[in-house]
């Protein structure tokens, strides 16, 4: 049921004449720090444009920290980061990137229709565009099914549903990235499929890119793309299937938790040379304590 | 790019495409979209609303009779307060929304689109000035209407310092809320940043009875001149020297502090 639908291919294969346009996201020597944790070493990625990138890992390995660089929030990020062409963060991608934080940034003391009609003013200013607006706010409203809480005080809803909210301000406008801090959070499993419907919609007929996170691995398989993160670093960036293929297993969590087991075992064997002391064994989880305390 | 844009234009689902993005440090309709949008909030809090419109007529109503046999100092005081409660009010409301705003998300939200910095911190100026007009208008009809606070000057002017003063709160309340983690210590900062300032604005002695070393510090104190700008209006027919001077200062520093506020706003945050 939740396996990847072979019918929402990425459209833009063989469809550009024109020349190539660049990814819609280009990282080199990636590098974040945040406080005193380096969150991000030295990443090198691209994520392609018009389809579903999935960027997955266990909570606290650095997906939000990646989006937050992607959309520019973050502070600190070194190394060369490209979005849409431009660097990350640059004035001009600020209506051309859509951002869901993973809790839900709306205002509880308005209604839906207020929150997005707000939002979308800011993305698309104007009297003359008011009409053009209120099209965009019933729309996002419709994509996320909140049509009939559209006067709702956002305070009110539910969990699941302010993240919906959260949704539908990322939806307004055109956004050509998408970037989704953990979405799919919290909703059953109704809402999960018809968003993920939606996500492959809005890549297929919008052309839009999507990079969306989740610690589920199920919805790993969804995605036309998947990025594989542990402790900072990128462990795999392939399909879901050669992922599959690659560790011989039947499923991307299990694939995930090989290659978890195999970095872990590599990072191990590095960490603690032979010629040391079986009772220097500990040094890894030294030096692991040693950093969360600091 | 263009590519994008022209074949999802041609999808039926499509929404209209925007036009080509704008961001401008100050754009006049985002400026009064936040304004709407901050004020439409308040709406959805009518006891907030009731609390910052009704506490400093409640306030002024009492000192009236408190100073029943003295309304000398009734006058002195009350003009005074006028001044003053613009600008406490509007300092805690203003230091708790923009905290809400910062610890919700929607800030970073909003950082994230093309909104100015400019436009935020106006917007927010806009919607608690027109609050504090109303609050500023009714309690200064009723001290001089209903309780015959006895003002030799124009209430018009009473007015303006008391606008003045409301922004003054607002750009204070904007730049303490970004020192502040939690709601808790974003209350805090009114008794540390109002309270000396309430102290040693000549409300309880004149400045100049002070020992040397506060009235030196009360005259860098902002709260001294909205003061001293009230009594000016009470005490005088005409605008004086004085009074511009007093206007000038607070309108001043309370354009200072929108500057220091819309800076502490980071776009990237750690």
């Amino acid at each position: 049921m939740m396996n990847f639908n072979p019918d929402s291919r990425p459209p833009d294969e063989g469809a550009t004449q024109a020349p190539p346009a660049p990814p819609a996201v280009r990282a080199e020597n990636l590098t974040v720090v945040r406080g005193p944790r380096t969150v991000l070493r030295t990443l090198d990625f691209t994520v392609p444009r018009g389809q579903i990138t999935g960027l997955l890992g266990p909570s606290g390995c650095g997906k939000s920290t990646l989006m937050r660089s992607i959309v520019g929030t973050q502070d600190k990020v070194t190394g060369t980061l490209d979005v849409l062409g431009r660097p990350a963060g640059h004035p001009a991608l600020r209506t051309r990137i859509g951002y869901v934080t993973q809790a839900p940034s709306v205002y509880d003391d308005l209604t839906i229709r207020q929150n997005l009609d707000y939002f979308a003013a800011i993305l698309d200013p104007g009297r003359a565009a008011a009409d053009r607006r209120h099209e965009n706010v019933t729309r996002a409203i419709a994509d996320v099914d909140l049509t009939t809480h559209a006067d709702a005080l956002a305070g009110n809803l539910s969990g699941g549903q302010r993240n919906r909210v959260s949704l539908a301000v990322a939806l307004l406008g055109t956004p050509e990235l998408l970037v989704l801090d953990e979405p799919t959070v919290g909703l059953d499993p109704v809402l999960r499929r018809d968003l993920w419907n939606l996500f492959h919609d809005i890549a297929a007929t919008r052309g839009a890119t999507l990079l969306i996170s989740s610690h589920v691995m199920d919805e790993a398989e969804r995605c036309h793309r998947l990025l594989l993160m542990r402790e900072g670093e990128i462990l795999a960036d392939a399909t879901p299937e050669a992922l599959r293929t690659r560790t011989g297993t039947d499923t991307v969590e299990s694939a995930f938790l090989h290659l978890v087991d195999a970095a872990t075992e590599a990072a191990r064997t590095k960490e603690t040379p032979t010629e040391k002391t079986p009772t220097k064994e500990s040094p890894t989880k030294e030096s692991r304590t040693k950093e969360a305390t600091r | 790019m263009t590519t994008t844009t022209t074949t999802s234009s041609t999808t039926p689902t499509n929404p209209p495409p925007a036009p080509a993005p704008t961001t401008s440090a100050l754009s006049l309709s985002r400026t009064t979209a936040t304004a709407a949008r901050v004020l439409r909030q308040l709406r959805h809090d009518p006891r907030t609303i009731a609390l910052l419109v009704l506490i400093p007529c409640v306030m002024l109503f009492l000192l009236r009779y408190v100073f029943d046999g003295s309304p000398r100092t009734f006058d002195n005081i009350g003009a005074s307060l006028l001044g003053i409660f613009p600008l406490i009010t509007m300092f805690l409301v203003t230091s708790i929304a923009t905290l809400r705003e910062r610890t919700s998300g929607t800030l970073e939200r909003l950082l994230a689109m093309p909104l100015g910095k400019g436009d935020l911190i106006a917007g927010y100026a806009l919607a608690f000035g027109t609050l504090a007009i109303i609050q500023s208008a009714l309690a200064t009809g009723l001290a001089v209407w209903f309780l015959d606070l006895d003002v030799t000057g124009s209430p018009w002017l009473l007015l303006l310092v008391a606008l003045l003063d409301a922004l003054l709160g607002t750009a204070l309340g904007l730049f303490v809320s970004a020192f502040a983690a939690s709601e808790f210590q974003a209350v805090q900062f009114m008794p540390a940043v109002i309270f000396p300032q309430l102290l040693l604005c000549g409300l309880f002695a004149p400045r100049d009875t002070m020992h040397p070393a506060l009235e030196a510090v009360s005259d860098v104190l902002p709260m001294s001149y909205a003061v001293d700008g009230m009594n000016e209006v009470l005490t005088h027919t005409d605008m004086t020297a004085t009074f511009v001077r007093d206007v000038l200062i607070v309108g001043g520093c309370a354009f200072l502090v929108l500057c220091l506020g819309a800076a502490t706003l980071r776009r990237r945050t750690p």
